[in-house]
């Protein structure tokens, strides 16, 4: 390291104790930098929280109904099999309007959004999706009396989709 | 340029039969958060929206967000209820756009 020379004086006089608490308390500083600069791109269980009452609005939502499947281990983050169904007579008076599918910790709190009709037969759908952490997805489901119901389920990712994805 | 795609449905069904689609297509699906090897990010391009009609009424749809796989697959259900066709759309970002159509025949 580069000094100059009243720098030097004072470091003479300072004691290896000093000097190891000014390095510790500048490599902390620069592990919560990067520590908060990666935090502020991803989703967190707040926005994930904000997102879902965007969707929802003020309605309660009721645990039951919907049914996520997805394998609780996975070991790669940048197709992971996920399958929603929920548990409805789909008729005409009776149906499933829309599943959304939100995430804790992707840099966006949004999966997938889909729409139904009684001609779908079926409230399910199944896809792929990234996930960038181990974390909590959630699914609600909008029926056509207006209620809204909820599933959640846990993931743990071993090797991360997006984030560290640099080519 | 047309992307690639594959669709499975089933070619025959009985009036009233649920059936199960399935429905893959090739794209990037890029995020918008990788750092190409210039140090710049790579643009967002994927697939926004995907819809699937028989014989002119929906009956399901989509709309993807930056977190689904590349080559989105997607399966879903619908009921037979005539012979027609079931036609598939995809529309996403940089004007990308494809439709494909599957017939079926109902007994």
């Amino acid at each position: 390291m580069k000094q100059r020379p009243q720098d030097r004086t004072e470091q003479m006089g300072a004691t290896r104790r000093d000097f190891l608490e000014r390095t510790a308390c500048l490599a902390s500083g620069i592990a919560f930098m990067s520590v908060a600069a990666t935090r502020s791109s991803r989703a967190t269980p707040e926005t994930m929280t904000a997102a879902i009452r965007k969707t929802v609005g003020e309605a309660p939502i009721r645990k039951g109904k919907v049914m996520i499947d997805v394998p609780p281990l996975v070991e790669n983050g940048n197709t992971v099999p996920v399958s929603v169904s929920v548990d409805s007579p789909m008729t005409a008076s009776d149906y499933v309007k829309s599943i959304h599918l939100f995430n804790e910790k992707n840099p966006q709190p949004y999966l997938i959004d889909a729409y139904f009709s009684p001609r779908s037969g079926k409230a399910a759908l199944s896809t792929r999706i990234k996930l960038a952490d181990a974390q909590k997805i959630v699914a609600v489901a909008q029926l056509s009396d207006g209620s809204f119901w909820s599933d959640e389920a846990d993931v743990i990712v071993t090797i991360a989709a997006c984030v560290e994805d640099l080519q | 340029m047309t992307a690639r795609t594959l669709i499975n449905v089933p070619a025959k069904a009985r009036r009233g039969e649920i059936i199960e689609i399935k429905t893959l297509i090739a794209h990037p699906m890029e995020t918008g958060y990788r750092v190409g090897l210039n140090g710049a990010l790579i643009p967002r391009d994927i697939i926004t929206n995907f819809r699937c009609t028989y014989d002119g009424e929906e009956i399901f749809r989509a709309e993807f967000s930056r977190a689904i796989a590349a080559n989105p697959f997607l399966t879903f259900f619908a009921v037979a209820t005539k012979t027609g066709t079931i036609t598939f759309e995809w529309t996403g970002d940089n004007g990308f756009a494809a439709t494909e159509q599957a017939p079926i025949t109902v007994e």
